[in-house]
């Protein structure tokens, strides 16, 4: 369960998000609205980036934890996990070299090794992508499930998927879905940023958000979804 | 709590050596401090050497006087030639056995772990302790097959002709001034002759240590690979840190036969007061590979370019290196490929890593002989700047004399983006883990080709360093 209070973002001493309180309770959830409407700013921020600064009253708390006071790595130790839209490339570091360092060892790196592979697989991860430099020459969708992959080993309690559809194939979304799904009984709660609406549908989202203009617009089941698909988010007010 | 932590994982990764961890000092043998002819004079009959050689480090003397200091390179004004004492012997005879070794000599080599890196199944240990080397194993399969691996001074007595037909051939005492100071005052290094057709599988390998005030190592090493041959030399180097400043300024002259592979790989962390300015040249006959792959941490100057002359049609000549410089520190570093003969080619891959206002500078020449035709050189440097303080320079130099040769030069300069950083801190990596992992990417393409239990200790050394450069 992740619970926002007043929170509230700036970047160049412009306001982006303003004055958000909404609670995800356990569950597939959606973020949708247009472009430029502080999606993106919503997860980046709550990751902990240097890039924002957040208004003093604002909080964001998982579980029992206030995140804002945490440095960056300490929110994703808490259980905090943000994909990136597009993620960085790694010279010359593998995910394993990677997930190994992250996991500070609380797991076996043979055990690691075996479930990274068993995750590859699941998700239709080319086995040679493991040993090459993680997201270094990687088409999009090769990088959305990567993410996706780290996300599966980490077991966070809170996953904020940023447009972890876009730039990907038919094939590849698919089995992006029903790994998402199945992992559904690790990760509590997994927030999804996007514009796809039959995303609604495919996972049996339980809530679906609009932001605009830096606002949490309206919140509700995923019949929220249909009406954007119907009027636009023109509709909203 | 935070900073609880963070003194308990420091605790878990500085091992002794990050600060120091000299023995009391018992030489038995030592010159007292400065250079002069009588000085030279009573080395050599010290050692009972043939007069040639005597003859030989006097000249070079000569040449080290006439020589002006090199202004070309790094700052080199503060080193005292009149403070640094040129011979120490640290125990009177060869020792043939571990146990045989005193026990704080014993001792400082568990801390290397010399005697981990024998049990990890090397083929040969020559540990240098101070000037000269006091243990030797050589595996005795190599002896059968003729392979000579001894320290220079024993090699110089035993196999007198063959060091004199090689001795200073390659890097001759006029060289350059450290190689003529090398030349007069040399002392211990390795000797290595790799029989025709011979190849020896695992690699030999060397310790060397400085473990006296102000004390300058000079060693010097021969490998001559006969036709066919096949070798991996390593040395590994750690050194105490010390006070004052300590020189160290070695000579490596290789000869790889028609042929032959030679690799020689240097994994060194020089504490952060030495001048490590080396002299390595190697001679590579037709069809010969020659690789040099040198890892340069810590030191406060180091100059050292691993030069290849490719005299033989089709020799091949590879340089790898990296060089990490932090505070106070200047690693100006390179290579040289000499393409003398046709279809000669040449790569060099350079990487180095720049933190807390440290410098690299990469000084590289690329001569093609009229005469080299259809010959290669490939170089590429990447430099990788952790923060604005630190700095780096590339001095390429490409001859090319023949129209039908190729030269690629390729370089890059990075710095770790905030980007990249962040992103890594996301998956539960603290900063300084981001940029450690960022850095062994870096590297990695050198480090895979460093035998394990070496690349586990450049990795290691380089986590210190990054750990070290977070306040």
């Amino acid at each position: 369960m992740l619970t926002l209070n007043h929170y509230t973002v700036t970047a160049d001493k412009k306001q982006i998000l303003n004055n958000i309180s909404h609670t995800f309770n356990s569950g597939i959830h959606l973020i949708m609205g247009p472009n430029g409407s502080g999606k993106s700013t919503f997860a980046l921020s709550l990751s902990g980036s240097p890039e924002f600064s957040l208004d003093p009253t604002s909080s964001a708390v998982l579980g029992e934890q206030e995140l804002l006071s945490l440095k960056p790595y300490k929110r994703a130790q808490k259980g905090l996990f943000v994909s990136f839209q597009s993620p960085p490339s790694l010279s010359g570091v593998t995910v394993f070299g990677m997930l190994r360092t992250a996991l500070h060892g609380k797991v076996e790196a043979f055990d690691l090794k075996k479930s990274i592979e068993s995750y590859a697989q699941e998700l239709a991860i080319p086995k040679e992508l493991l040993s090459r430099s993680l997201n270094e020459g990687f088409s999009g969708g090769e990088r959305k499930k990567m993410e996706l992959l780290q996300m599966a080993i980490l077991k966070p309690r809170c996953a904020i998927l940023d447009e972890i559809d876009t730039g990907v194939d038919r094939d590849a979304l698919r089995s992006m879905t029903s790994f998402l799904k199945k992992l559904q009984s690790d990760i509590p709660t997994i927030i999804i940023i996007t514009h796809r609406t039959s995303f609604a549908k495919e996972l049996t989202a339980d809530s679906v958000t609009i932001f605009k203009n830096g606002s949490l617009l309206v919140s509700g089941d995923f019949s929220l979804a249909q009406d954007i698909d119907t009027h636009g988010y023109e509709h909203f007010h | 709590m935070n900073t609880k932590k963070k003194n308990q994982q420091k605790k878990e990764t500085d091992f002794d050596y990050k600060f120091g961890f000299s023995m009391p000092e018992k030489s038995v043998h030592r010159t007292q401090k400065g250079l002069t002819p009588k000085i030279i004079e009573e080395i050599s009959h010290y050692k009972k050497e043939p007069v040639w050689m005597k003859d030989f480090r006097l000249k070079a003397y000569q040449h080290f006087i006439d020589r002006p200091m090199p202004s070309w390179g790094a700052y080199l004004k503060d080193i005292d030639f009149e403070n640094i004492t040129y011979f120490l012997r640290a125990t009177e005879k060869q020792m043939d056995s571990w146990e045989d070794l005193p026990q704080e000599i014993r001792e400082t080599y568990d801390r290397i772990g010399v005697p981990e890196a024998e049990k990890n199944f090397l083929a040969g240990v020559s540990a240098q302790y101070e000037s000269e080397v006091v243990y030797e194993s050589v595996n005795k399969e190599l002896s059968k097959k003729g392979v000579l691996f001894c320290d220079m001074d024993t090699a110089l007595k035993k196999y007198t002709d063959i060091v004199k037909k090689y001795f200073g051939t390659l890097i001759p005492p006029n060289d350059n001034k450290f190689a003529a100071l090398n030349s007069a005052v040399w002392s211990g290094g390795s000797f290595v002759y790799i029989p025709k057709g011979v190849k020896v599988s695992l690699p030999l390998q060397a310790y060397f240590r400085i473990n006296a005030e102000s004390f300058g190592q000079f060693e010097r090493t021969l490998i001559i690979a006969e036709e066919g041959s096949e070798v991996h030399y390593i040395e590994g180097c750690t050194a105490p840190v010390y006070r004052t400043q300590s020189l160290h300024s070695a000579v490596v002259e290789i000869f790889a036969h028609p042929r032959s592979r030679v690799r020689y790989t240097t994994v060194q962390n020089w504490s952060n007061n030495i001048y490590n300015l080396v002299t390595k040249r190697a001679r590579a006959e037709e069809n010969a590979l020659v690789e040099w792959i040198d890892c340069n941490i810590g030191s406060k100057v180091t100059m050292k370019y691993p030069a290849v002359v490719l005299a033989g049609k089709g020799a091949r000549g590879e340089v790898l290196s990296i060089a990490l410089a932090g505070k106070g520190q200047h690693q100006d570093t390179g290579a040289k490929m000499i393409h003398l003969a046709p279809e000669t080619t040449s790569k060099v891959i350079s990487k180095s890593i720049s933190k807390d206002g440290g410098r690299n500078s990469y000084r590289g020449l690329v001569s093609i002989a009229p005469g080299a035709r259809g010959a290669k050189a490939y170089t590429s440097c990447d430099a990788l700047l952790l923060d604005s303080l630190s700095r780096s320079d590339t001095y390429p130099d490409i001859q090319n004399r023949n129209p039908e040769a190729t030269t690629e030069h390729e370089a890059t300069v990075e710095k770790i983006g905030e980007e990249t950083l962040h992103y890594l801190q996301t998956r539960g990596l603290r900063e300084e883990e981001a940029r450690g992992l960022i850095v062994n990417g870096f590297i990695e393409p050198i480090v895979k080709e460093i035998p394990l239990e070496y690349s586990v200790e450049l990795n290691r050394l380089i986590h210190m360093e990054m750990e070290g450069s977070i306040g």
